[in-house]
């Protein structure tokens, strides 16, 4: 039976300075915390992150940029993050912003092997500035390259031994796309279960896009309820 | 998404000065038909649900991948993986479904978003609208606001008139860089409710209490005023 159960420590040693790293998650749900943290400890640096924002300030995402490990983030939006806001004002990051599901579809062509998506959206518009514009059955588009990376850091709820994924509620968001999209795949887990006992028809993200499955020691406090957020 | 103004920019006021934004609330919910998927955006468009009657029922779509939101958690019933794209933690209706971020958006663009109610900045005479950035000072991203605006079906602006320095946002062009062209229907603000055509902002309603003739100080871009009687809101 495979088994692609790892150390974090050891799924980790996948990540090298200069890294595209695609990092699942919107807001707190979905968002890998303990792959961000174990990299942040490890030091590694002049990353490029994909991410849809990067958290709150002092979060997941975010502690990463503060620390200085990234050149460049490409993200859809940055609205909660003040700090990262200024970084990118004081140009201490290159932020690279797409229209969200722009972003999404970037990342599942690229994980899809296709080259790239034509689109309407942006036309009219100072996206449009930077952008190659070919015109298709009479109507212009523009084209947006498929998106790729290295490694991707994926959250899921449980994953059986071969690697196959089941995510939770809104926290599935980017993060069956961005399994597809990357040379190493490795997802943390909240719940592990033997190799058929996940139901196949329950299957988000099946194991064959799967590398390393992170088991998590526990849950912790970043993962829980935002006393802000709340009522 | 828009949910991203009040935190990044906490000293501009410009959240302080809805004093009427439960009345343009009040208003755009009767703009929603029964059995519509509608988007709501950051700030005033989230006080909607709780001017929609209960025997019509409508499906909120939240881009983080859900359809069929309820109304925000009660304290001590909040679920950490179930979140609006604001961060809210919210409830469900028994029709909700969860999906990814592809998908979310082909909901959008794929025509099946029947209504989606966002704030601005600016808006133009031709339905123009501008809420995403000012060069310089204002620039959090895109979010789904892009999408939101070109696609769905029919696009309502909710916005105050004017803006925090008493100008109009209603204008013959916008100044600021567009999020979409064309895009928007109908504008409700705590002054009047006014539709883009393409004979121009046909003034449909004028609030109770405000004379007509401040609705057309307070608007940059001429109006269409219709000879008989408006109804008041």
């Amino acid at each position: 039976m495979i088994d692609k159960r790892t150390s974090i420590e050891k799924a980790l040693e996948r990540v090298r300075d200069g890294d595209r790293v695609m990092v699942g998650g919107f807001g707190v749900p979905g968002t890998p915390f303990t792959l961000i943290n174990g990299l942040l400890g490890k030091g590694t640096r002049g990353l490029t992150l994909i991410k849809n924002e990067a958290n709150e300030d002092g979060m997941g995402l975010s502690r990463l940029i503060e620390a200085g490990r990234a050149r460049k983030l490409i993200c859809s939006h940055l609205g909660l993050n003040a700090t990262v806001i200024g970084m990118m004002n004081r140009n201490e990051i290159d932020v690279e912003f797409y229209p969200q599901g722009i972003l999404a579809e970037k990342i599942r062509a690229g994980g899809a092997g296709l080259m790239g998506i034509l689109t309407d959206i942006g036309l009219d518009t100072i996206l449009e500035n930077e952008k190659q514009c070919i015109e298709i059955e009479g109507q212009r588009a523009l084209v947006e390259p498929a998106l790729r990376a290295d490694v991707a850091f994926i959250h899921a709820f449980m994953a059986d031994d071969f690697g196959n994924l089941v995510y939770q509620k809104s926290a599935r968001n980017f993060n069956p796309l961005m399994a597809t999209a990357a040379d190493t795949v490795i997802a943390e887990v909240e719940a592990i279960v033997d190799t058929g006992d996940l139901d196949p028809e329950h299957v988000h993200t099946p194991g064959a896009f799967v590398d390393h499955v992170v088991v998590m020691e526990e849950i912790t406090s970043e993962y829980g309820v935002l006393e802000h957020h709340a009522l | 998404m828009w949910w991203s103004w009040k935190r990044s920019h906490p000293n501009t006021g410009y959240w302080n000065i809805t004093p009427y934004k439960e009345k343009i609330a009040q208003r755009a919910a009767e703009e929603i038909a029964a059995g519509q998927v509608i988007n709501l955006g950051i700030g005033i468009p989230t006080l909607i649900p709780k001017y929609l009657p209960d025997d019509k029922p409508v499906f909120i779509h939240s881009e983080n991948g859900i359809l069929g939101m309820g109304p925000r958690c009660r304290p001590g019933t909040e679920d950490r993986n179930l979140i609006d794209a604001g961060g809210n933690y919210v409830s469900l209706m028994k029709e909700a479904s969860f999906f990814d971020s592809a998908l979310s958006f082909a909901l959008v663009r794929g025509g099946r978003l029947d209504l989606a109610f966002l704030g601005t900045l600016e808006v133009s005479e031709s339905g123009d609208l501008a809420n995403w950035i000012i060069p310089g000072k204002f620039s959090p991203g895109i979010g789904g606001g892009m999408e939101l605006a070109q696609k769905s079906r029919r696009l309502i602006v909710t916005s105050t008139h004017t803006d925090r320095n008493g100008r109009p946002k209603i204008l013959r062009e916008c100044t600021l860089p567009l999020t979409a062209k064309g895009c928007v229907d109908t504008i409700i603000t705590e002054l009047a409710v006014i539709d883009v055509t393409p004979e121009g902002l046909v003034l449909r309603e004028i609030a109770e209490g405000v004379d007509l003739d401040e609705v057309i100080r307070k608007t940059e871009a001429p109006l269409v005023v219709p000879q008989q009687d408006l109804p008041r809101f």
